[in-house]
């Protein structure tokens, strides 16, 4: 592709895991195992599973917060994955992280001023305390605050105006690629509208390239462009985000999207009960590492793991059966 | 207190020093019923529920005013409010128990599961230990803990997430209590887990006609849920409504807007549907706004009407209250 900002090429992130045994190895840990994916400049792709399920991973990993233990992260045509971190100074200012919780993420001791402007001390060391004021005030604006504002600590705002901050924060840089780790989570649901409808003003206005992490598939389907579906470390379905809502193709996403509660009571509900947990990601099942919840599992399916592959245009599945006729959500009608 | 009615709250006012964080709720619940209680973070609708079972600190700290009637299974009528910790003791767990958010926290972690259900059962039922044990494993094997009797051994830290708000629903129901308070029993838990522990209190719930009072902010798992919804807004009541009622025509103008600003993904057109914030944010309990709470965000405010007087919860409808001095303009403007 050649317009795509991001490329991640089989990205695998393991961690050690507990020791087997007093002296025994370390298990592996394999939180992301082997995934791929491109952005587009200008799109918005969610990356959506539970708990567990490396979603968080991929996108610390693809910021090279974290090393990958393996694969290709291409950002612009240039390979990310082995640098250090001299060299990847120059990266920084063009991809930046929006965190969940806008409490923990904000020095409490530090004025907005100086921590919306922390990145601007790293990046552009010469500007002048006026023109980084500047900066901050005119970023301030931008995402629905005031330039008085600056001078305020953080416990002088609400949790939606923190993670206005947050955001502020992540974009006085100007950067190209902005993955956002359940920026919304935290929030109320009239204040995470708020942040919602910022967000998409924001990347409308400025070009911006997301990459959505969230376990909320409301809101996923609300913003993005296309959805990728994660379960144990691999992508299981990605697609556009009305064909994975109104024809998925993998188990997984069938169930989880069926498991969405619906705010409307008349919804008829067609729910498929996952039995049990996901699996521990140290001891994946063999083959499939959904067949151990999948109500279509065959024997093959133990067998043999499935690879992604294109089923439609853009839309991919790694799911070995083809004969499954799967159901799609209701979404509920407005009052 | 009117017959077939588990717990009627009346004029229910919860104070923390001078901050009243819960003003004037009144409800009642039958048996079978489920109540969900919706609001925002600071909206008092987990101090409400909190206050009712007395789990809030004592008196000096926190001030409880009016009643919360509950009728134990036996048929006396006690008023939880005026009850002596000795007798909430006896209450709590046997007639009316009370799951949380958290079902770490909740449980204790140097204890088994097993021995912290049976717990409940030798103190209220005064089971032996064996005999406490051995309904432990049913309990446990009804919440759909696979292999019960293995795990009563287990330590919480042993079990997942989703296992764990099954042995804190088998805690609560141990002695088969007549109310259930949930205070947000599924919002730490994934979607697919969250379908799981939904559908288990509904089996439960038909099977011992016992009251659930919900507490939430997710308003799809109202609509899974609820028979009836009290919605809470900085402290007071400001609707209540039958489920269908409270999300086809909702009145107060807070109710709409959470409503709206729901996303639910439209696939219909090329795009989807702006999505309706409410703007500003939740007042500060401590300088609330004259008159009306909501009026600040408000997009029906009227200067002079909304800003000098709270208004009064009214009867829109029977079995409708609103607490909005605009709310019959409001349904006509709709």
């Amino acid at each position: 592709m050649s317009d795509s900002l991001l490329a991640v090429r089989d990205l695998r992130k393991y961690f050690p895991g507990p020791r087997q045994g007093i002296l025994g190895k370390h298990a592996t840990l394999k939180a992301v195992d082997g995934v791929s994916f491109d952005l587009a400049r200008g799109e918005v792709l969610s990356l959506v599973g539970e708990s567990g399920s490396g979603k968080s991973t991929v996108g610390r990993t693809v910021l090279r917060l974290d090393k990958p233990t393996d694969g290709s992260i291409r950002f612009d045509g240039q390979e990310l994955a082995g640098l250090d971190d001299r060299g990847l100074r120059p990266f920084r200012r063009r991809m930046q992280l929006v965190f969940q919780d806008p409490y923990s993420s904000l020095n409490p001791k530090m004025r907005v001023e100086d921590i919306v402007g922390a990145p601007l001390e790293i990046h552009e060391p010469s500007l002048s305390r006026d023109a980084r004021r500047q900066k901050v005030e005119d970023m301030l604006g931008l995402v629905g605050l005031l330039p008085s504002h600056a001078e305020r600590y953080p416990h002088q705002f609400s949790g939606g105006q923190r993670q206005r901050l947050g955001i502020a924060r992540a974009l006085i840089t100007h950067p190209e690629l902005v993955v956002a780790d359940e920026p919304v989570s935290a929030l109320d649901v009239s204040v995470q509208a708020q942040v919602v409808t910022l967000m998409l003003a924001l990347r409308r206005q400025l070009g911006l390239t997301i990459l959505f992490i969230s376990h909320d598939l409301a809101v996923v389907g609300y913003l993005s462009d296309r959805v990728a579906v994660m379960y144990l470390g691999r992508l299981v379905e990605l697609a556009p985000t009305r064909a994975l809502f109104t024809s998925p193709r993998h188990p997984y996403t069938e169930a989880l999207l069926s498991a969405m509660p619906v705010p409307d009571p008349d919804a008829p509900r067609r729910r498929i009960t996952l039995a049990g947990d996901m699996p521990s990601p140290l001891d994946p099942p063999s083959g499939c590492a959904f067949r151990s919840r999948c109500r279509y599992a065959e024997a093959a399916c133990a067998a043999t793991r499935p690879e992604l592959r294109e089923v439609a245009p853009g839309h991919f599945k790694a799911c070995l059966r083809d004969d499954l006729s799967l159901i799609a959500p209701s979404m509920g009608v407005a009052a | 207190m009117e017959d077939g009615t588990v717990l009627d709250v009346r004029n229910f006012s919860v104070n923390f020093g001078i901050l009243p964080a819960v003003r004037d709720v009144s409800f009642t619940l039958r048996p079978g019923e489920t109540l969900a209680l919706v609001g925002e973070s600071g909206s008092g609708k987990s101090v409400t529920s909190l206050g009712i079972l007395k789990l809030t600190p004592p008196v000096p700290f926190c001030r409880i005013e009016g009643q919360a009637l509950l009728r134990t299974r036996k048929g006396a009528v006690v008023d939880l409010v005026q009850a002596s910790a000795e007798e909430m003791r006896g209450l709590r767990g046997r007639e009316a128990a009370m799951i949380f958010q958290e079902p770490m926290t909740s449980l204790n972690p140097v204890h088994p599961v097993g021995a912290q259900v049976g717990e409940a059962l030798r103190f209220h039922q005064g089971l032996s230990k064996r005999a406490a044990l051995a309904q432990a494993a049913e309990l446990l094997d009804l919440v759909g803990i696979p292999d019960a009797r293995r795990r009563l051994g287990a330590f919480p830290h042993e079990l997942s997430g989703g296992m764990r708000q099954r042995v804190m629903i088998a805690l609560a129901l141990a002695c088969e209590p007549v109310l259930l308070i949930a205070d947000e029993p599924t919002t730490a838990l994934d979607v697919t887990i969250q379908a799981q522990i939904l559908e288990l209190l509904q089996r439960l719930q038909q099977k011992t006609r016992m009251a659930v009072l919900f507490i939430t902010h997710n308003l799809g798992v109202v609509a899974e849920i609820a028979d009836r919804v009290m919605v809470m807004y900085a402290g007071r009541v400001v609707e209540q409504a039958p489920v269908r009622r409270l999300f086809h025509a909702p009145l107060m103008p807070y109710t709409r807007g959470l409503l709206r600003s729901v996303p639910r993904p439209d696939f219909s057109g090329a795009e989807q549907p702006p999505l309706e914030a409410i703007p500003g944010s939740v007042p500060d309990p401590l300088a609330p706004p004259p008159g009306c709470s909501f009026s600040p965000r408000c997009g029906h405010f009227s200067p002079g009407l909304c800003d000098s007087v709270a208004p009064p919860l009214t009867h829109a409808e029977p079995g409708h209250l609103v607490r909005c001095a605009r709310w019959a303009d409001v349904a006509g403007a709709a």
